[in-house]
């Protein structure tokens, strides 16, 4: 009896332990957005600027009392746009080489080359890119500097690399062996196979994948920064051209900013956390329509 | 098995959580001195350039003097000056020269001077620019090396973020107060506009002069060298002396105490830390 009450008593501390631990995440978030909404939204409650010039404005001159970040918001969907054209197709046939045409062995090794991609700190990609790249870009470039929208795209197609590649891979491996056996018993091939029954069947793993590879895109900061040359105006017209990503522009300006340059890379935070979200609740309404098939 | 094995994980959980807030308790400790204890508040303001240092030796110092305290609000050179006049601040700052008019009954002190070196890729042959070709290259009025004397190359304008203290001071000394030309480059930090004009022949930056290192080449202003040797005898056009100054009737211990650590070799050695150039 002793014995038995003294170990539901441990369980109830270790679950609360539990609880705590969970909380964690909750306050934090909840935490963060307050935080950034709260800063961001004041300087358009208290009208010291205004949301329209903010939001279509082109150029970001806070000593000038000038705050537009239209071309920062272009520049961003850009980049994304390009990461996900050059990135995704790569990844997808990484994947199905991966899980359907490689030996075990080869398999193996370019999977844990992925991971490892996963697990590289993003300022080393941006010294990678500054390094390697940007002079590359620089060579075929009619600009004379490197720094530009295609060399943030090479940079963050690379990126987004094992964030699609592993959900992917798990999402084609999961499709049922009877599918293909069905598809070789009506004479299809290999290749044919894949496209036509195995990347169909997995297609909603491999959307969500994309989608998280978006997120990471527009999200990332550090790796950018040193690539997209951060110009102080201008919408991007060529792949040439440099661009100024919403991330950069707050890590680049927060260490010093105070007033209301400062409210306003807070809301250059909330544009930055609507997009984010929007791309979150397409990930759940995928996930559910998975589940729902 | 697994119950000890839980019992385990719990306890390093505890202990990892015990062995982190004392990791927090005891960082707060601090060297003791052997000279005499300084106490009494120290609220120094003025010039926002300065803010770095002023602020590292501020807290270097009220470590050693845990009796004193030390305040320092960055709201511009000439607030600084009119603090220090007012008595409202017990020392003001200023990162340029006092006008006859504001000197009025005011000590000043020199504690550190900041040069900007103006730097190209080795292998571009312009040696020297006068400060209104930097202007004018800056404000993109200028887009070609051959209109300076250069290679027919187009010009690839390097400068730091906004409210970067270096790039402030450019503009400021140089004279092109936000009037930076829209599509130049913006890099983060001195380092980084370093490696970006060591990467590119036609690239123009500008580094603090206790950075440049041998990837670029620092090129004369106004026919003068970048060395710290001219920007202390004020011939270096990009430079400027930071200074404190404080009206000597209504100067504090404290205070002269807190200045005399930032003159002695442990003071300039944060200088020094934080970009400036000793004296």
């Amino acid at each position: 009896m002793q014995a038995i009450k003294r170990k539901k008593q441990k369980e109830t501390i270790i679950e609360g332990f539990f609880l705590i631990c969970a909380f964690v995440a909750v306050i934090s978030v909840l935490a963060i957005t307050v935080f950034v909404f709260f800063n961001g939204l004041k300087p358009f409650i208290s009208n010291s600027y205004s949301l329209w010039d903010f939001l279509t404005g082109v150029e970001w001159r806070p000593g000038s009392n000038m705050f537009g970040i239209f071309y920062m918001i272009v520049g961003s969907i850009f980049a994304t746009l390009g990461a996900i054209l050059i990135g995704v197709p790569v990844a997808i046939f990484t994947a199905v080489y991966i899980s359907e045409l490689a030996g075990s062995r080869i398999g193996k090794m370019i999977r844990f080359a992925v991971e490892l991609l996963a697990g590289i700190p993003s300022v080393l990609y941006g010294v990678f890119g500054l390094g390697i790249i940007v002079p590359y870009v620089l060579k075929i470039s009619p600009m004379a500097q490197g720094e530009s929208l295609l060399a943030t795209i090479l940079v963050l197609a690379i990126m987004i690399l094992p964030t699609v590649v592993s959900i992917s891979e798990t999402s084609i491996s999961a499709v049922p062996k009877e599918y293909r056996e069905g598809s070789y018993a009506l004479g299809a091939s290999k290749i044919q196979t894949i496209f036509k029954v195995v990347l169909p069947a997995a297609r909603s793993g491999i959307m969500t994948g994309v989608i998280l590879g978006i997120g990471r895109a527009i999200g990332e900061t550090m790796a950018v920064m040193l690539v997209c040359g951060n110009p102080i105006a201008g919408i991007p017209t060529s792949l040439f051209d440099q661009i100024r990503p919403l991330t950069t522009n707050i890590a680049l300006e927060m260490g010093y900013a105070s007033g209301v340059h400062q409210e306003l890379l807070y809301s250059t935070g909330v544009v930055l956390f609507i997009f984010i979200m929007i791309i979150n609740l397409a990930v759940n309404k995928l996930v559910k329509a998975k589940v729902g098939s | 098995m697994s119950k000890s094995f839980k019992k385990v994980l719990v306890s390093l959980l505890i202990g990892a959580t015990v062995l982190t807030l004392a990791g927090c308790g005891s960082s707060g400790s601090t060297t003791s001195t052997t000279k005499e204890a300084i106490s009494g508040e120290i609220n120094g303001g003025g010039s926002t350039s300065v803010q770095k240092i002023i602020d590292a030796a501020g807290s270097e110092f009220t470590a050693l003097n845990p009796e004193a305290k030390f305040t320092y609000s960055g709201t511009g050179s000439s607030d600084g000056i009119k603090g220090a006049t007012a008595g409202t601040y017990s020392f003001g700052c200023a990162s340029r020269e006092l006008k006859t008019e504001e000197k009025g009954s005011l000590t000043e002190l020199i504690f550190a001077y900041d040069g900007i070196a103006v730097v190209l890729n080795p292998a571009n042959t312009v040696t020297n620019l006068t400060k209104d070709q930097v202007a004018k290259i800056y404000m993109g009025e200028i887009t070609n090396w051959n209109e300076v004397g250069g290679a027919d190359a187009p010009i690839v304008v390097v400068s730091r973020e906004d409210g970067s203290g270096t790039r402030d001071a450019v503009e400021e000394l140089v004279g092109f107060k936000e009037k930076l030309k829209a599509d130049a480059t913006i890099k983060e930090g001195n380092g980084n506009v370093q490696t970006t004009v060591a990467g590119n022949t036609n690239a123009i930056g500008y580094v603090s002069l206790t950075f440049v290192d041998k990837t670029v080449k620092a090129i004369d202003v106004d026919s003068v060298k970048a060395t710290v040797d001219n920007v202390k005898n004020k011939t270096y056009p990009i430079s400027r002396p930071f200074l404190a100054m404080y009206d000597e009737s209504k100067v504090d211990d404290a205070t002269l105490a807190f200045l005399d650590f930032l003159m002695s070799t442990e003071g300039q050695a944060i200088v020094e830390e934080h970009g400036g150039i000793a004296v």
